[in-house]
């Protein structure tokens, strides 16, 4: 089949890449572009392991075609640290023992990380809410949503 | 120096609550899980799948898959090892059929592509001609004479006689005489209960990268609880020599024992043979929910007699389980744990194992437990309703504890089951006002806990850092635990000890991380590893000092002079004895391998509120308190976890997890749309207790944690939603429909 040719931005850098017309975004991340920390846990849009930006806005890179991802800019966990310094999130995720084995982690740290940008303090509900396409099935998500609180506030602390 | 016993109090690092080592990779998404490998040359793998839950095999054509430019091979059956028996013949008939499919969703063909989509596109144009057969996907159904017969001789020696074929195995334990205990009752209940499948959800569908060469020599990296017995077991179905198989377990994305047993790998590993290639294979997560295993679903019938005091005089238990086409349903750890808890006199209890059209059933998290805690929980419960009784004290009165002769035979070693409930008892969330629409659910648990066979080796770097290698796959920070452990004894700061899970190849034989054993035995083994190291290191600096090596203590990282005779030296820390090894006798490495006895059960109550909507029939659980004892907590951020975790699970097994069968015997909801497990927006915050009642068959007194938590939830949350609607819910899940019209039956609505 032919393939397609593609540049977009990922984590500020241009890429460009060839795919198949039926190969999802998150296939092209991981597979053709090395980024494999994006994970696939269900490819059907309900498990939020996938969790990427496209163009600012939370999406399940699963149900985006790597096609449509021409011309765009798309964010993943692998761009949430700024060289040696992790992301408020990523630390307090660490710091809150908010991951058991981490498959979800990424997504999570995607999605909670857009949900601060939006609005950075949001109530124990707005977080569970803004969370529960994510998919967690080791932790109960208690920690994660102190993880995300607590990173919230620091955060507003030091702007 | 008699370190082998010593039982060390006044922890320096034990109970602190450090970063975990891998925690950096895992949030920046370096951590490489299974599907994250690749290699060069690398081919796919996809899997043909029967759509019928039992069929005869008639016949594969593969001619038009292999007409395919991009398609490299295709295995079958027949390119697995011949006259394998026992648990090896299972395992290979349920990761690639032989005559017949047993159940929607059971392999039967696989072809390897240079794509993955070419490979998914192949797998459609393998031709299988079936004679579909009757089925059966029900537990009491498959027991019922002229019940489909799904494997003709697959029952053992325990079944009684005049069973239906489909009953392989039976269980019967107890003690006491149960009718004269029931004669002494002021009240006897006895209920009928059900629980559903469910699956243990973990968000890392099956993977595996595998390469094997005409020469029987192979490497494979997958996902896995346990990367022995997946070498153990592919060396088995493919007739290689277990050690020219090197199994590297990846990072794991969850597993709660759905990854004790292997799938995909054989059937990579076959395709890698035919091919001189790697091969890769992911499961898709409908294939995760159709051919992975679940849970058993149950048929149980449950009778308890109790005095007007509270005293229970006696309990008797009926147990059905199915586990899918092939034996194995854990009905007899169903049937041991039903009344673990209590002291009884008299107590009686039947196990059933049988068969159906549905997939293998695998391990879920201290498996059968929970739903022996569901049925004996929501009776006692109704008991203290009825006579108008606190379900604590009740269970106080009745509690297990040292010296007390378990419901399955031995006696109780110490035990912490009391003391969680006094805990509980204590905690202001059992004497909190319930809120309008509110009911409140007690109830215990109780899970065995397993050791295991281990294998651990510290080695000294030169610098006085310590590597260590264990072989129990980290599922939720087990490193951070054993870098603990290591430091301290070491006497070294904590992230001085950097931990390995090594491969087969590097390590002796390590059992599955499964059975709560991690930190109990890999721990252990840590700890003893680093005695030996340290037994090491005094002799170093004996020999330095020119003693006797009895003469000198390891304190604080640093060897000692003891003793009268010991003479006048300064301390000599690790990183200088370490500089100097090659110079005074080689490297200085520990080991410690063991199969240890002394696990240490472990016990848990929990409090449930849950609120239920009576227009809707909905539940929503409004607080949640686990008490759990923990022998010792190493990190007490990952035992929290694991009680949250394992109470969220059964969250979900209580109230909307469950596999749904249609009359033609599919399965009806293979995604996490239609199979829901818990969402954020769906729990409340978990709290936690930890109890400590430490296990005399550890250094530090640790039990396993991981499975307790997930025994007690379906109770006290059926109990709750039970107290809340003014109905006893005997059937899991309780869905939202199921609720209403229990709420409609008892207002004749
Ligand atoms: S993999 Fe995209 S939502 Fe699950
Ligand atoms: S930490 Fe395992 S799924 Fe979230």
């Amino acid at each position: 089949m032919t393939q397609i040719h593609v540049t977009a931005t990922v984590n500020g850098d241009p890429v460009e890449f060839l795919c198949d017309p039926r190969e999802t975004l998150l296939d092209v991340l991981r597979d053709r572009l090395g980024l494999t920390g994006t994970k696939e846990g269900c490819g059907t849009g309900d498990c939020g392991a996938c969790s990427v930006t496209l163009g600012g806005r939370v999406v399940c890179s699963c149900l985006v075609l790597g096609a449509e991802a021409d011309g765009a800019e798309i964010g993943t966990v692998e761009g949430m640290a700024d060289s040696e310094t992790l992301h408020p999130l990523q630390r307090k995720f660490i710091e809150h023992a908010a991951l058991q084995c981490g498959i979800c982690t990424p997504g999570i740290l995607v999605a909670a990380k857009n949900l601060l940008e939006r609005t950075p303090n949001p109530t124990e509900t707005e977080v569970r809410y803004w969370l529960a396409g994510n998919l967690c099935r080791c932790t109960g998500y208690d920690k994660i949503v102190q993880a995300v609180m607590d990173a919230a506030e620091e955060m507003r602390e030091i702007p | 120096m008699a370190l082998d016993d010593t039982r060390i109090t006044g922890f320096k690092v034990v109970g602190t609550r450090p970063d975990r080592p891998d925690g950096l990779d895992k949030v920046t998404g370096r951590a490489k899980y299974g599907a994250d490998a690749t290699a060069p040359g690398m081919l796919f793998g996809a899997i043909v799948r029967s759509p019928h839950a039992h069929a005869r095999i008639l016949g594969i054509d593969t001619s038009r898959a292999e007409a395919m430019h991009e398609v490299k091979a295709v295995v079958t059956r027949a390119d697995f090892a011949p006259g394998l028996t026992g648990e090896n013949l299972n395992v290979l008939e349920n990761v690639m059929a032989g005559e017949k499919a047993l159940y929607d969703g059971h392999a039967v063909a696989a072809v390897a592509a240079t794509t993955a989509l070419a490979a998914r596109d192949a797998a459609r144009l393998v031709e299988v001609e079936y004679e579909i057969l009757p089925h059966v996907t029900d537990v009491d159904a498959a027991m019922e004479e002229g019940a489909p017969v799904i494997r003709a001789d697959a029952a053992d020696g325990s079944v009684p006689e005049g069973m239906h074929p489909n009953v392989v195995r039976y269980h019967e334990s107890g003690h006491g005489n149960v009718d004269e205990g029931f004669a002494e009752a002021d009240l006897v209940i006895e209920e009928h209960f059900t629980t559903e499948a469910t699956h243990q959800g973990y968000i890392e569908p099956h993977a595996c990268l595998a390469t094997l060469g005409a020469d029987g020599k192979g490497d494979l990296w997958c996902s896995t609880q346990g990367h022995w017995i997946a070498q153990k077991t592919c060396a088995a179905l493919l007739g290689l020599e277990q050690s020219a198989l090197r199994v590297t377990a990846s990072e794991i994305g969850g597993g709660f024992g759905g990854k004790t047993t292997v799938f995909i790998e054989p059937v990579a590993l076959a395709l890698s043979r035919k091919t001189s290639r790697p091969v890769k294979i992911v499961m898709s997560r409908s294939e995760v929910f159709r051919a992975t295993g679940p849970t058993s679903s149950t048929s149980m019938d449950v009778r308890i007699g109790m005095k007007k005091d509270g005293t229970i005089t006696a309990g008797q238990g009926v147990f059905r389980l199915q586990g899918g086409a092939f034996p194995g349903a854990p009905m007899e750890f169903t049937a041991m744990c039903a009344f673990a808890p209590y002291n009884l006199k008299h107590v009686h209890q039947v196990g059933y194992d049988v068969i159906c059209n549905r997939p293998k059933q695998a391990a879920y998290r201290a498996p059968g437990s929970p739903m022996a805690a569901f049925a004996v929980e929501s009776v006692i419960d109704e008991l203290c309703n009825r006579l108008g009784l606190d379900p604590i004290e009740v269970r106080l009165k009745n509690g297990s504890k040292e010296g007390t002769k378990a419901s399955f035979g031995p006696t109780w070693d110490r035990i912490g089951l009391i003391e969680t409930l006094e805990a509980a008892r204590d905690h202001p969330h059992y004497s909190a006002p319930l809120n309008e629409g509110e009911g409140r659910g007690v109830s215990c648990g109780f899970w065995f806990n397993h050791a295991g066979e281990t294998s651990v080796t510290l080695a000294l770097s030169e610098d006085g850092t310590v590597q260590l290698m264990v072989g129990t796959p980290d599922i939720g920070g087990s490193r951070a635990s054993m870098a603990i452990m290591a430091a301290e004894e070491l006497g070294v700061p904590y992230d001085r000890v950097r931990v390995t899970v090594a491969d087969t190849a590097s390590l002796g034989y390590n059992d599955v991380s499964h059975g709560s054993r991690v930190t109990y035995a890999s721990g252990l083994a840590t700890i003893q590893a680093a005695r030996d190291t340290i037994r090491k290191l005094c002799g170093r600096a004996a020999a330095k000092w020119g003693i006797d090596p009895e003469a000198v203590e390891w304190r604080d990282g640093c060897a000692v002079p003891s003793g009268p005779n010991a003479g006048e030296f300064d301390p000599m820390p690790i990183a200088d004895i370490a500089a100097r090894m090659g110079r005074t006798g080689g490297p200085i490495v520990g080991h410690y391998e063991v199969t240890p006895e002394g696990a240490g059960v472990s016990f848990a109550t929990h409090i449930v509120d849950a609120a239920v909507d009576r227009e809707t029939g909905a539940t929503e659980v409004s607080r949640y308190t686990v008490v759990q004892d923990a022998g010792k907590a190493i990190h007490p951020s990952y035992v929290e976890g694991q009680y949250q975790g394992g109470a969220a699970q059964g969250i979900g097994w209580a109230l909307n997890e469950e596999y749904v069968y249609g009359d033609d015997g599919r399965l009806q909801n293979p995604g996490f749309l239609d199979y829901r497990i818990p969402v954020a927006s769906d729990l409340p915050m978990i709290d936690t207790v930890i109890v400590e009642v430490p296990n005399p068959g550890h250094p530090y007194g640790v039990r396993g944690v991981g499975e307790t938590s997930i025994c007690p939830p379906l109770a006290a949350i059926a109990n709750a939603v039970s107290n809340a609607a003014g109905v006893r819910m005997r059937d899991l899940p309780m869905r939202p429909a199921r609720v209403l019209e229990a709420l409609q039956d008892r207002t004749g609505e």
